[in-house]
Formats: C-alpha cells, structure tokens, sequence
C-alpha cells in the first residue's frame, strides 16, 4: 500500500484524538518545510505531563535535525495510535427488498462468467460469449429471478455501455439496481430507462414530481403511467403541455405511441399547430396510424383523388394521378412539401398521401381484396412508388393482411417450391448487380408480386413488412426464402425473425450454410450469418447440426473447408452452451443455496 | 503412450505440433509436474490430460510399466533435491560459520547504509522540505539505489517512496514528514539491533529488508495449529511478480495471519484457498514484534465451511490498530474483520459506518477499486454487513463482505 494506490481518504478522515498536539506538529512540520538553518531548533511538546510531552523529555537534542526527526516519529506514531472515528454521514435508505427468487447456484455462476469474459471476443471454436449474454438475460427475466446483489454493478455497468441489454438488465437487476444506479452518477441511464417505478400514484405526489422533477423523472413516470392509465397520462401531459420545451414536447409527444387510441385525437389535433415543426410532423404521424381519425379521413379524401382503378379494354388496372400541388391544408396535416434530393415533388407528396391514409380506402375504392389490387397492373410507372407508399402505410398500421400481400405467399407454400437449398452456381447467378435489387419472383422476370428490396423508401422494405406478421409465418416466410435465394440477401429478414427460429427456418439457413460450404464459398462472406445463427438457432437442433457439419467427403481440406469446419464446430458448441445455459436456469425447485446470493 | 508406476508417476508420449512427441510426466505424490513441451502454462495441458486419462485408469489404456529413462532421472532428482532439503531442514544450514560471517557482513554493510540514510534525512531538514515537490524523484532514488547496494531492499522502498509523497496533493508536508520520521526510527533501530529485545529486533530487520527464509521460519518460528478462517486474498502484480497476499483468521486462537505466495509476472501463484472456507492447519509466524506474516505447514484436513466472521464495531478497529502500533510503529493498519457496517457511497469519500451509532472509517479504495466499493454497497443494500479489511491511519481497505443470512461464502471485493 504505497501512496501511489491509495486514494486520499476524502472529507471524512479519521479524527485525531485532540490532545492538544496538532498545534505542535503543525508547528513541527512548518520547521521542516522551512528547514532548520532558517527556523531554529524545533519546539517541545507544549502540553507538559502528557505521554507524549514525557516521552520527548527523553530525547536527545544535541542535533537539532535528528530532534525534528525524533519527535517528528513520536507524533506519528502518538498521532496514529489515538485515531478516532470520524462522524458518519447520513446513511442511504435501505434498498426495497426485492421478493423474486435467487438464480440457481449454477446459473449464478454462469451469469458471473458471462459478464467477465464480455472483453473476450471468443476464438476459434469457443462460443463467444458476450452475444449470449443477452439470451441468458432475457431467459432469466422471464423466469423472474432477481439478480445476485454482488454482480449488480457488472450488470449496470454492461447495461450503461450495451443498450441493446438495457431492458432485461435492468429488469434482472430490479429495485436494488435502481437503488444502487441512484447513488452512481454514471448509472444515472438507468433512472432514465423507464422501469424505475416512479410514479407513487399518489395524484398529489404525481402532480408535484410532473412539475418540478428532472426531464428524465418525468419522462419515465410518463411512460409508465401511459402503460398503466393511458387517459390519466395524456391528462397530465396536457396540463402542462403549452409551457414544455420543443424538443420535450417532441419526445413528450412520442411517449403516447402506447396505447394509442382515438381517445388521443383531439389533443393530437392541436398538437398539428403545434409552433415546432417536429411535434406537427409526429403529431400527423400518430394520427395516421388511427385509421379512425379525423386525419386519416382527410388524407382519404385526397388519397382517393390521386389512385383509383380505370378500366381499360376490359382490364382493370390502377391509375394514378400524383397530387399537383402541396397546400397549407396539407402541409397542417404534416406532409413535408419540399422532397429530398433526386426525388419528383409530385412522387414525393403522392407517397406521403398514400401512407397516410387507412388502407381500408382502398379495399373500398377498388372493391377488391388488398392481394388482388397489389397484382393489379400500375399506369404510368408509378408501381414502385404506389407500393412502397402502401408498404410504410401496412408497417404504420400494423396491417397483416396487407403486409402479406405486399410480400406474396410464403415460398415454400406455393406447389413444388419445396426444393433444397441452392446449389451454389445457381446462387451465383442470382447475385444481382447492384444497381438492381430485384429479388422475390421478380429475378425470374415481370411477375406480378415482384418488389425491390434493400433500398428503403423506395419499395417495400421486406424485414419492415414481416415484422407486421404473426411469428410463425414470418419465419415460414423467410425459410421460403433462404431455401430459394439463399442467404446473401436474407440477413435483415432473419433480424426481425422470432428467437429461437422456428425449425423449418433454423433448417433453411443450415443448409443453406452446409450449401454454402459445399459450393466452396468462403465461410467469412457468411461470417455475420453464423454470429445470428450461433445465437438464435433453436439449441434442440444441435445434434442434427452436428450431423451436417461432419460430411464424409472431407477429402480437399482447403483452407477455407478447414475453416468451414471451425466454423461449425462453433455454431455446435455454442448451441451446446446455449443448450446448457437454459437448463441451469430452468433448474427449479432447488432451494436457493448458501451460494445462492444474500438478501432477500 | 501411457503408464503408471506403481502408483506413484504416471507418463507418457503426447503427439504435439512437432516432430517430436512430448514427454509428459506427473508425480502423484507432491503432484509435481513435468513435460517437454513448450508451453507456459502450469501444470500445461498434456499433463492434465495425463491426469484425467489416469483418473480413468485401465479404460483409457493405463498400464502398470517400468519407468523409462527419461522419467527414472526425473523422479530420482527430484527425490534427492527432497532428501537434501530434508537434511537441510532438520539440521540448520550445512556451514553455521560461513552463514555467520555472511550475515554479520550483511549487518555491518546495512548499518552503514543506514548511517548514510539518516545523514541524508538530517541534511534534508536543515535545508527544509520546501523544495521537495520541485525536486522530483532523483534524489531519493539515487539514495534508494545505494541502500539496495547496501542490501537494505526495505530502506531503500521507503526511501524511494519518500519520492513520491510531494506529488500526492494537499498535506503532503505532514506525510512527508511522518515519513521522515518513520524511517529515521527504522534507521535507529538497524543501528541499534543488537540491543533490542529479540522479537522487536527481527521486526526491524525484516522491514530494514533483511531475507527470511521460509523453510527456516518453519524449522524455528512459532506454529499454531487453529482451525483458520480465509477471510480475503488480493493479488498485487508489478513487472517482474505477482503477489498474492492471504488474510486468515484463527478460529480459537483468534489471531490474525498473512501469508504471502509469489508467481511470476502475469501468473497467478500457486496457493490459492478459497474465501470464506477455513482449514485445519499448522501455521508458522515469521518471528516479529507483532507477527502477522506467517508460513502454512502442515494441514490436517480439506477446507471446509464457515459461519460469517465474528467483527467489531470501527471504534474497536482502530483500538486494535493502535495496539498493534505499540508494538511494530512502522505498521500502515492492520488486518480486521468490521461486524455490522453500512456502507455509505458518496463523492467525497465513502464510510463504514456502525449500524447503530455515528461513528465510521473512511474507505481507501485501492488503484481502480471504485466497482468492488459499488460491490459492496449491492451487496449491503443499505443495511448492514459484516466487511474484512485493512484498518489503518488512513482508513479502512475493505477486501471481502458477508452480506445477509445464508451467504458465509463473503464476496471479494
């Protein structure tokens, strides 16, 4: 313990034992400061018949240097050996005790290994570790174990640098992490992330945090109360909604998306005055997506004037008259008049119409079912635009029925689709040039559900869309996918896939990688599929991975098959992990042993 | 290849990366280690693998055989390196006359570094300590330097420390001059060690920086055989060692211990006894005015567990630094177990506060320990706990907690 490793000890030191000597050291070190050639022979102990001052009658001065040195160590050690306690601070309110149960001793320590090795990238064949760590927080908060207390700061700490575990962290964590994050300035994210319970739903105590508490505190007990009492929140939003700043109304503002409902509307409908433009935009958009409201019908009304069916020579097909002009009324109801580089105004307003208005207009205006008036042909090339318009609309409205439609039926759904992975040549050739990012039944010509992909904004945006479906299907729907085009294209799909996959996907993309290794591609190219799959194929399928990865010609073991190899091994071994994690976890009806974890 | 040598070695031929297999070999007795292979690590990987395949006996195609050369001349030198020290032990160094010439040159060789030191503290004073701060760190460490040469390693860290004090901010005179002061103290006493009764006198030395060794301590030193509480261990490294230091606690006895083990830089050292468990064992102090550091002989049994440490309250802490200050002056605090603590965080410092009362220590958070102080505040909660550390003029080092009920294991901090 050298000076170099302690931290001064702060405001509250030791207390000396106030005998009357810190005059004669203070003394005693301006002596030395100055030095003795200047100052003098130094002073005796003043107060006569202490120890100390007894003690120093002892000594030799013949020097004065080794006098100073002499009762320069008897007031050390006389200083040291009389310390007294220094008087303790206020101390912290007890933390709320958290009722849930401990984690099971081995889950304990596998949650201690996690959050230690998180530095370790995990090399060759080692599952790394650090992306499981947020499965193994999202599968102990579902089982509703607190966390062990000692780990908690790894855990704030993780959760403040890796946003992406915030929510089960700090879940996992519960009253006791927000306890401790309140007496940390660098956790203070956590208070700001929405599950400390700070509303006490007392109106009186509400009311008074509401009005004088930080941004932050507000912003929380909004959110919180939205969940609980959407009509109580919008209440207490309003009541101080005309003094707010812009950019907390903005934010405010965006809170209300929970439990959205018409019952919204009429502050909404003021909030398009609103003096900021953001809050008028948000405002619109809200109310778009309440195919209900006053807004929506309005950009009925003008959506219905620009789109329309027409027949022609018997056929029906969709015209399109894009809107000439943007008007005040319109820009009220938050349409941005001025486009982005390189984009039509006229395309630009037609979009922002279309995706605002409930696509229950359209079913009524054309008299069709949504996938019959996607095959419907386009006038005028205005397709893509009117598609990728009625896509955002299906996204904002949370419309299943038409996401499905917009994205065609399921692949492997459709009559003798059901063909193995790809062969890698045939993959090759559907590698498209960049500048064309036709997939879907479009690469196989003018088909009528053909849409781009990639290219947000212009088309429908294809992971967006499958987030609107059921869980099921949009894993059935990608596996139909892969099994088709392979993986190049289907890493933002797999994103928005539920974890763990659904196993005709987790197949799909097996076999696609087997395919993949097979056709002597090379395994980096795949590297960030593998990571997704390491972590979100289902564990139970390990033993059939394990099957796959050991193919009996391994007869060229080229670098990139070695590869290949690890690569598998990896994929299984963290499968194994993940396997194993799940099952100490799921490990009930141990009591919580000695190693458990304390308090409670 | 394997084998097993009536039960005592067990070898055998690992294909590694080379040419060559490596040759691996395990004593069962010691567990001692040896294997050809290049590997850092230890004991490396073949042996572990020789172990487990051992462990599975005949199944894994272990069979009793002859030892080959190669191991015969292992097991045989490590047997007669045994039976010398063995000798050694039993009988005190071969050449008592030699050791004693040895050693007196030693003395007198300190005695004049000493005399060097305290000359240099004296001129320092006259001149004043005004300009210390300015100065930097060349002087001392020249003077450092000379007391290596003068084999005083223990001055010579004080001294170089002396160094350092001017930069630490704030009050830094005073420290200076309770260092000066210190190590003048250190200075008279080598000076006079022949007159000082014995115990003080090994304290002295062995802060002056005098070697112990420990195979000696163990032959002559004081053994107390107690069922020992771990109460904490730290690892400190710097470039060329890692220390580990071992706080126990006597279960009878009472009484504090450290034990030290080394390892080179970047290894963990080879004893390890887990936190919170205690061991019956025979415990050898290295002899001292005040003995704490002590050596671990023989042990009578498996860690097994233990409740949660008996404590005091910070009152009674620092009575107990102060008693161990009458006896050894140069201690910076002393190990001790705090019962019923809350700690409290805060910016300008955190405490250890009694649960009932209003008195605290101020914590000395070690280099970079602010997460194991958050630690122990997760751990307390706001209620009290039951905390080892170091007491001392500075305040109390906190190494392990015992939180609530049913965790007697503590947690390191």
């Amino acid at each position: 313990m050298n000076d170099q490793e302690m931290g001064q000890a702060g405001g509250a030191a030791l207390a000396t034992g106030g005998t009357g000597t810190d005059s004669d050291w203070e003394e005693l070190v301006t002596t030395a400061l100055l030095g003795l050639d200047r100052r003098g022979a130094p002073r005796r102990p003043s107060a006569a018949g202490t120890a100390l001052a007894e003690t120093a009658a002892l000594l030799d001065d013949a020097d004065p240097a080794l006098a100073v040195l002499d009762l320069a160590a008897l007031h050390t050690v006389h200083q040291r050996a009389g310390l007294r306690p220094a008087a303790a601070r206020p101390r912290p309110e007890p933390a709320p005790v958290d009722p849930r149960p401990p984690l099971p001793r081995a889950a304990r320590h596998r949650l201690a290994t996690l959050l230690a090795d998180r530095s370790s990238p995990g090399g060759g064949v080692a599952p790394n570790l650090s992306e499981l760590l947020p499965q193994w927080l999202f599968a102990a908060r579902e089982h509703g174990y607190r966390a062990p207390e000692a780990l908690l700061p790894d855990l704030l700490e993780i959760a403040r640098t890796r946003s992406d575990l915030r929510r089960d962290a700090l879940a996992l964590a519960g009253p006791r992490g927000l306890w401790l994050a309140a007496a940390n300035p660098s956790w203070k994210y956590a208070l700001r992330a929405g599950i400390a319970p700070v509303a006490s739903g007392e109106d009186e105590a509400d009311q008074k945090l509401w009005e004088e508490g930080l941004f932050a505190e507000r912003m929380a007990m909004l959110s919180q109360l939205r969940a609980r009492d959407a009509g109580a929140a919008l209440s207490l939003l309003r009541s101080t909604w005309s003094t707010e700043r812009a950019e907390d109304r903005l934010l405010f503002l965006d809170a209300l998306r929970t439990g959205l409902c018409l019952d919204d509307e009429p502050f909404l409908e003021g909030a398009l005055a609103d003096r900021s433009k953001n809050v008028r935009v948000t405002a619109a958009e809200l109310l778009s997506s309440l195919p209900g409201s006053a807004l929506a019908a309005r950009m009925a009304e003008r959506a219905r004037v620009c789109v329309g069916p027409e027949t022609v020579d018997g056929a029906v097909r969709v015209l399109v008259r894009a809107p000439q002009e943007c008007d005040a009324a319109m820009q009220r109801d938050g349409i941005s008049p001025k486009p982005p580089t390189n984009r039509g105004k006229r395309a630009w307003w037609l979009g922002q119409l279309v995706e605002s208005a409930p696509l229950s207009l359209w079913t009524e205006l054309f008299g069709l079912p949504p996938e019959k008036i996607v095959a419907l042909p386009v006038a005028d090339d205005w397709r893509n635009d009117l598609h990728a318009a009625w896509s955002r609309a299906a996204v904002r409205q949370r419309d299943a029925t038409w996401a499905r439609a917009l994205l065609g039926a399921p692949f492997g759904d459709l009559a003798s689709e059901e063909v193995p992975a790809e062969a890698p040549k045939k993959t090759r050739t559907i590698r498209r040039p960049p500048d064309r990012h036709w997939i879907g039944r479009g690469a196989r010509g003018n088909g009528p559900n053909a849409y781009r992909a990639g290219t947000a904004g212009m088309a429908g945006d294809p992971a967006k869309l499958l987030s609107v479906l059921p869980a099921a299907e949009r894993a059935r729907w990608v596996a139909g996918f892969i099994r088709r085009y392979g993986l190049p294209e289907a890493f933002q799909m797999l994103g928005v896939c539920a974890v763990p996959w659904a196993e005709p996907l987790g197949r799909a993309v097996v076999n696609a990688l087997a395919a993949a290794r097979d056709g002597g591609h090379y395994p980096w190219s795949y590297s960030t599929v593998i990571g997704l799959a390491e972590r979100c194929l289902d564990p139970e399928l390990a033993p059939w991975v394990d099957a796959l990865a050991t193919p009996a010609k391994a007869a060229h073991a080229a670098g990139a098959r070695s590869h290949w190899s690890e690569a598998f091994q990896r994929l299984i071994n963290t499968l194994r992990l993940r396997a194993t994690m799940l099952a100490e976890l799921a490990a009930d009806g141990a009591p919580p042993d000695a190693d458990g974890g304390s308090g409670g | 290849m394997l084998a097993d040598g009536a039960g005592t070695a067990v070898w055998g031929l690992c294909r590694g990366s080379g040419s060559k297999p490596y040759q691996t070999v395990v004593d069962l007795d010691a567990p001692a280690y040896k294997c050809s292979c290049p590997s850092r690590k230890f004991p490396c990987k073949h042996a572990l693998g020789l172990l487990v395949l051992w462990s599975a006996g005949a199944d894994a195609g272990v069979a009793p055989a002859e030892p080959p050369e190669w191991v015969a001349q292992w097991a045989d030198g490590r047997r007669s390196r045994a039976e010398q020290k063995a000798v050694r032990a039993a009988t005190g160094p071969a050449d008592e006359a030699g050791a004693r010439r040895r050693a007196e040159r030693r003395a007198r060789q300190m005695a004049e570094g000493a005399g060097e030191l305290e000359r240099r503290l004296a001129d320092q004073l006259r001149a004043g300590l005004a300009g210390a701060d300015r100065e930097g760190y060349g002087v001392w460490d020249e003077v450092a330097a000379r007391m290596v040469d003068a084999k005083a390693p223990g001055l010579a860290s004080r001294a170089r420390n002396l160094a350092v004090v001017p930069s630490t901010g704030a009050g830094w005179p005073s420290r200076t001059l309770q260092e000066f002061g210190l190590l003048h103290l250190l200075v008279k006493g080598l000076l006079a060690v022949d007159g000082l009764p014995e115990p003080l006198a090994a304290t002295v030395r062995s802060r002056a920086g005098v070697p112990m060794d420990t195979a000696d301590v163990l032959r002559v030193g004081e053994s107390v055989r107690d069922l020992w509480v771990v109460l904490g261990q730290e690892d400190a490294q710097d470039s060329k060692l890692t220390t580990r230091r071992l706080w126990l606690q006597g279960t009878t006895t009472g009484r504090a211990a450290m034990v030290l083990s080394f390892g080179a830089a970047g290894r963990a050292p080879e004893l390890t006894l887990p936190t919170g468990l205690s061991i019956d064992a025979d415990l050898t102090y290295f002899p001292g005015a005040r003995p704490l550091r002590a050596a671990i002989g023989e042990r009578h049994g498996p860690p097994v567990a233990s409740p949660v440490p008996h404590g005091v309250p910070v009152g009674q802490a620092l009575d107990r630094y102060a008693e161990a200050l009458v006896e050894d002056p140069w201690l910076d605090s002393w190990p001790t177990v705090l019962a019923d603590v809350v700690p409290i965080p805060g910016p300008e410092g955190w405490q250890l506060a009694d649960a009932s009362g209003d008195e605290a220590l101020p914590v000395t958070a070690r280099f970079g320990g602010a997460q194991g102080l958050w630690r122990l505040a997760a751990v307390s909660g706001g209620r009290p706990v039951t905390v080892f550390g170091e007491c001392g003029h500075r305040g109390f080092t906190p190494h392990t907690v015992w939180g609530e009920a049913q965790d007697t294991r503590g947690v390191a901090l």
